[in-house]
């Protein structure tokens, strides 16, 4: 009887540890939420202070962006048509070039080419955005501008390439991925059937994985649109309503380092307006990741 | 059948000529890709590669380009991977292992589970602006390393958690009910068995969060840690810089030299990332190979 007495304790003190843990690792896990009301409330905050100052029909509809100039307008659109231009940019070079190499890597590649080139993908995408800026701008744009003499030394192009060459792996790597989901038994009767890879590729296997190919491409631009680093260095600090890809421009992103870089004081109107675009910034991208989600999840085939 | 023979035969060899044509398509743009790749390392080396010495890993930032050096940027990179790790390592695996063995399938966890898989999306110059609120305004930290650390452990636990998540999902659930037959407590399991087994996967997903974050740029920039910066941190509330930071300043500048300069930058922050790399990839293989079950 008396050795039963401790362990009987023994246990009811365990099964309390155990419950304090498990709050424990609980608190850590809703620390994630934390972060998302934190930017949420961040940003509204002096989102809220700014249009106090500045109607909402001016800021998303007015065309001229010169906050840190006098006379002071603050029409969003030059910097969302800058912010576009990159990501529409970016999309022709990394869409059709990523869906085609995954192309290559699912259905054609030897394993050996596959153990090469699959590994050089993900070196490509750990590569900081910053070292990307700086290949735009000592290399990207050089020879734009032996191409097409009228290219200025910051321009959408170069920006443009550079963000598409950094989404690339993204795209490569996630359309890979839906298209081996696609099951061979689908390949097999294409084939039986007379289909040449081109036809079954083309027809059967990129459509059955349709959907996680096209979440690929909205992850891939909504990349696209937050990235920030080589964009400032290559495409300028020149909010422009453009569509010519040879000139400077500004995007939403480089707009908040530019503003961050100099000394605002706080409370200003030119510090809250990092915080509205900010907002804007944050509610694209996740409205195009929720997007994303939604369409990996619904619209999935399911293969046994 | 001969009248359908004449038909397709010509159109099959089109047929297969298309096919060829697109093989070689597909291939031609993946090793575009890696060609890529190498024209970018080669230009960066060309630039760079004679401005990298002991001089120059061990002098302060200079507006001379002949004395400019890293090594408040290298110390400051240090610290801030340091802090970094120290904070957001235990968070995300607590974090994961609560999704995983602790969690039930409620409406708060799924809730949870889509958050973060939100929060992975959210570029990083947001995260900046949250710290540049919350770190340097709010909690009164300045442009200080510990409140770097704090916004980039925010902008990397979305990382960690997933990864350790996929790692902790592998180990075996014959594991778990051997463990919980001889009468071990959930914690107990976890701690002593689940764990250990998953700790490979674990690792290998940090490092890679934690090149993530020594590459990170915007983030940093928006708490204003771009400043002229000629002394090595004693402290988590000194002021730093760090390696991306000093290559976007040189980088930013019109001189020749100074983009030389950023290259030379760019090569050691390149070293370092690849040996993290290559470390991770060890890892896995390893543990592949020692693998239980």
């Amino acid at each position: 009887m008396t050795t039963v007495a401790p362990t009987l304790t023994g246990k009811r003190r365990r099964r309390w540890s155990e419950r304090g843990i498990r709050g424990v690792l609980f608190l850590f896990a809703v620390l994630s939420v934390l972060t998302t009301l934190g930017i949420i409330i961040v940003l509204a905050r002096e989102t809220v202070g700014f249009f106090r100052e500045v109607s909402v029909f001016s800021f998303l509809f007015g065309t001229r962006w010169t906050p840190l100039l006098e006379p002071k307008s603050f029409g969003v659109l030059p910097l969302l048509n800058g912010t576009l231009m990159v990501v529409v940019g970016s999309a022709l070079i990394a869409i059709p070039t990523g869906l085609a190499s995954a192309v290559y890597l699912s259905e054609y590649a030897s394993p050996r080419m596959r153990n090469i080139s699959k590994p050089i993908l993900e070196i490509l995408a750990g590569i900081p955005t910053v070292v990307y800026g700086y290949f735009a701008l000592t290399f990207i744009t050089p020879v734009l501008k032996l191409v097409l003499p009228g290219t200025q030394v910051f321009n959408a192009a170069s920006a443009s390439i550079v963000v598409g060459i950094m989404i690339l792996p993204m795209v490569a790597s996630l359309c890979d991925d839906a298209l081996r989901a696609v099951p061979g038994s689908l390949r097999e009767g294409a084939y039986a059937l007379g289909a040449t890879s081109y036809e079954t590729t083309t027809r059967v296997v990129v459509p059955g994985a349709l959907s996680g190919v096209v979440a690929a491409f909205v992850l891939a631009l909504s990349r696209a649109l937050g990235e920030t680093m080589a964009v400032t260095l290559a495409a300028g600090a020149t909010p422009r309503l453009t569509l010519n890809p040879l000139e400077s421009i500004q995007t939403m992103t480089a707009y908040i380092v530019q503003v961050s870089l100099g000394d605002t004081p706080r409370g200003t109107i030119e510090y809250q307006t990092i915080f509205t675009v900010g907002a804007l910034l944050f509610s694209i991208t996740l409205i195009a990741n929720i997007v994303a989600n939604r369409v990996m999840r619904h619209f999935r085939e399911v293969y046994e | 059948m001969s009248e359908h023979d004449d038909h397709l035969r010509p159109n099959l060899a089109r047929r297969r000529r298309n096919a060829r044509l697109f093989r070689h398509l597909c291939a031609g743009l993946t090793w575009l890709a890696v060609a890529l790749l190498a024209v970018l390392l080669i230009h960066v080396t060309r630039q760079g590669f004679g401005w990298v010495d002991l001089q120059f890993l061990s002098s302060f930032p200079s507006r001379f380009a002949e004395q400019a050096g890293i090594k408040s940027a290298l110390w400051g990179t240090i610290w801030l991977i340091a802090l970094t790790a120290l904070i957001s390592i235990p968070a995300g695996v607590a974090a994961a292992i609560y999704l995983e063995e602790f969690a039930a399938r409620s409406r708060i966890n799924s809730f949870i589970e889509i958050n973060i898989a939100n929060l992975a999306g959210v570029p990083s110059i947001v995260y900046g602006i949250l710290g540049l609120a919350i770190f340097v305004r709010w909690f009164a930290l300045g442009r200080s390393v510990l409140a770097g650390s704090l916004t980039m452990s925010l902008l990397i636990l979305p990382v960690i958690i997933m990864a350790s998540r996929e790692a902790i999902r592998a180990v075996p659930m014959s594991i778990r009910h051997a463990a919980f037959a001889i009468g071990a407590t959930r914690w107990q399991t976890v701690r002593h068995h689940v764990l250990p087994s998953a700790l490979p996967g674990v690792l290998t997903g940090v490092i890679l969060a934690m090149s993530r974050a020594i590459g990170e740029t915007a983030p940093l920039v928006m708490i204003g840690a771009l400043t002229y910066v000629a002394f090595v941190p004693e402290g988590p509330l000194d002021a730093f810089t760090a390696l991306p930071i000093q290559i976007f300043n040189w980088a930013s500048r019109p001189q020749q030299e100074f983009h030389q300069l950023a290259a030379g930058g760019i090569i050691v922050l390149l070293v370092v990332l690849l040996a993290m790399n290559a470390a991770a990839i060890l890892i896995r293989q390893r543990s592949q190979r020692k693998a239980r079950w």
